[in-house]
């Protein structure tokens, strides 16, 4: 690990001077710190923002969610109103990492994470987004829990965080505040597909903080789960995870939100499963159909060819966990 | 697998023997500075070469008052480890990935080797040598023996204090949720079962 300044503040204003003056926010510091040791990462000043005044967690007016950027993912997830408006968000966050990273992880960290790419963390692999231009040694490389979606020839790696996906279905809204002032953008603008400058993540700019992460109200009843299948049962990133919220009301399906992990190069929303169900009846027979077209668009690479036909089973099945049959 | 940059490696005192001598606990002040010998090497980027790269931070350990100059890259695992002699907490992977360094901080199970110390200023954090009372093992200590919850015991401080937290949660209701909320923790003797077993003992004890 290089050596590095810390400095810890206590206001957000603070927090984002120190952040434009070039300082790297340290929030739950899972990721960070991990990279920082392998050194991917080399901050030169580390800020320390886990004392601003951004955890809350409460039900907006209008019956969204609006989660604070420091509430930390095991809060998240136990929280009595996440629970009941959007069981999804809860069961992302428990079905990710383990007990104790929960406990010191944040959701705004938790949507920042970095690819989980085994050649992104070994600095002596090429990597365009650990050094742009340097090459991508997964293409050709070991890459079979890489991405079949969303992918460039510059770079093939997964979003690894789970309640992106939940975030991605949801259709959340991401609150930064920055020295230009607050602004917010859709979940669907926040990741960044690599193209041809993998390393640039996330839309954000120069000394920009996440405050919250704000689900919109959705018609209710909602029904709503996620389902993660891995190579082991717990404490594994996805190789495929579906998240599916429905609101079903005369028979009818009025609103389907769908989005899968594991797959893309950031959190993938599929509206075209969406298009599938929305006015349609639940049957069987609608699951399958609507899961066919999951895969749409897929650039399998030489060793996750399989995941093309896992993402529909996944979609299909979870697409039945949440709809029923009737 | 590269994990330091070779300037910080280089040193004639030998690290342990270094911090050792510079670190006070029970109130005192430590007056060393740990980090003078990796950066004459020069090894610090253009940004932080002017700032300062060691803190004073005063926690809370085992419920003893600890006051330490640290390195900022130095890890709660590292801080208890090499300044503390509180080798208990084992490091494992030093990635977050098997759970050896699980310490409660604030009464919460985290891993030890992913928090900066320099972070903890005002904490209190407990580790496997501050669970017993007096000579009486904590009820999941005791557990792990009753149910020989372990072979080569290297994992074993960080299971029970997973265990700990684990219990503290309330996620014992089956051994299936135990099992779940305790996958932060690798056994590779493969003891799961006994380790299962193990926190169901201690939380009927509760």
């Amino acid at each position: 690990m290089y050596p590095f300044s810390y400095t810890k503040v206590s206001d957000v204003p603070a927090a984002v001077k120190a952040g434009s003056d070039g300082g790297r926010y340290i929030a739950g510091g899972t990721t960070l710190v991990d990279l920082m040791r392998e050194t991917v990462e080399r901050p030169g000043a580390l800020v320390d923002i886990s004392a601003l005044p951004l955890r809350d967690i409460a039900a907006t007016k209008g019956g969204g969610l609006r989660i604070g950027a420091l509430a930390r993912m095991a809060e998240v997830a136990a929280h009595p109103t996440v629970r009941a408006l959007y069981p999804v968000i809860s069961q992302a966050l428990e079905l990710s990492a383990s007990p104790q990273l929960r406990n010191m992880a944040s959701i705004g960290g938790n949507i920042m994470q970095r690819p989980r790419c085994t050649y992104f963390r070994d600095v002596t692999a090429a990597c365009n987004r650990r050094e742009p231009g340097s090459g991508c040694a997964a293409r050709e490389g070991f890459n079979r829990t890489h991405a079949i979606l969303g992918t460039s020839d510059h770079c093939v790696a997964t979003h690894p965080s789970d309640a992106a996906v939940a975030f991605a279905a949801l259709e959340a809204t991401v609150h930064l505040l920055g020295p230009g002032g607050e602004r917010t953008v859709g979940f669907a603008d926040f990741l960044l597909r690599p193209g041809a400058t993998p390393q640039r993540e996330q839309n954000l700019r120069p000394g920009e903080l996440i405050t919250a992460v704000e689900i919109p109200s959705h018609p209710r009843p909602l029904r709503s789960g996620y389902l993660k299948v891995r190579d082991r049962q717990s404490y594994e990133f996805a190789l495929i995870s579906a998240a599916v919220a429905l609101h079903v009301r005369g028979g009818v399906i009025q609103t389907a939100k769908v989005a899968a992990g594991g797959v893309g190069t950031v959190s993938w929303k599929l509206s075209a499963v969406e298009r599938r169900l929305i006015g349609q009846r639940p049957s069987e027979a609608l699951w399958t159909q609507a899961a066919e077209v999951a895969a749409e668009g897929a650039q399998p690479l030489t060793h996750n060819g399989f995941k093309v036909e896992l993402l529909k089973r996944t979609v299909e099945r979870q697409l039945r966990v949440v709809g029923g049959t009737r | 697998m590269p994990t330091d940059p070779p300037a910080a490696e280089s040193s004639a005192l030998s690290r342990r023997t270094f911090v050792t001598t510079t670190v006070a606990v029970g109130g005192a002040v430590a007056v060393g500075d740990l980090v003078a010998a990796p950066l004459a090497l020069g090894a610090a980027p253009a940004a932080a070469t002017e700032a300062v790269l060691s803190t004073r931070v005063s926690l809370v350990v085992n419920g003893k008052q600890v006051t330490a100059t640290v390195d900022n890259r130095t890890s709660l695992l590292d801080l208890l480890r090499e300044h503390l002699g509180l080798t208990g907490s084992k490091k494992g992977c030093n990635a977050g990935a098997c759970g050896a360094c699980t310490v409660l901080v604030d009464g919460r199970r985290v891993n030890g080797c992913l928090t900066l110390a320099v972070r903890l200023e005002g904490a209190k954090v407990t580790t496997i040598e501050g669970l017993e009372n007096g000579d009486r093992l904590h009820p999941l200590q005791q557990a792990f023996i009753d149910q020989d919850a372990f072979q080569c015991g290297f994992c074993t401080p960080g299971q029970i204090m997973s265990g700990i937290g684990c219990l503290q949660e309330g996620h014992t209701g089956s051994a299936d949720e135990i099992r779940e909320w305790m996958s932060g923790n690798l056994c590779r003797c493969g003891c799961y079962v006994k380790i299962t077993r193990a926190v169901e003992q201690a939380a009927r004890w509760k």
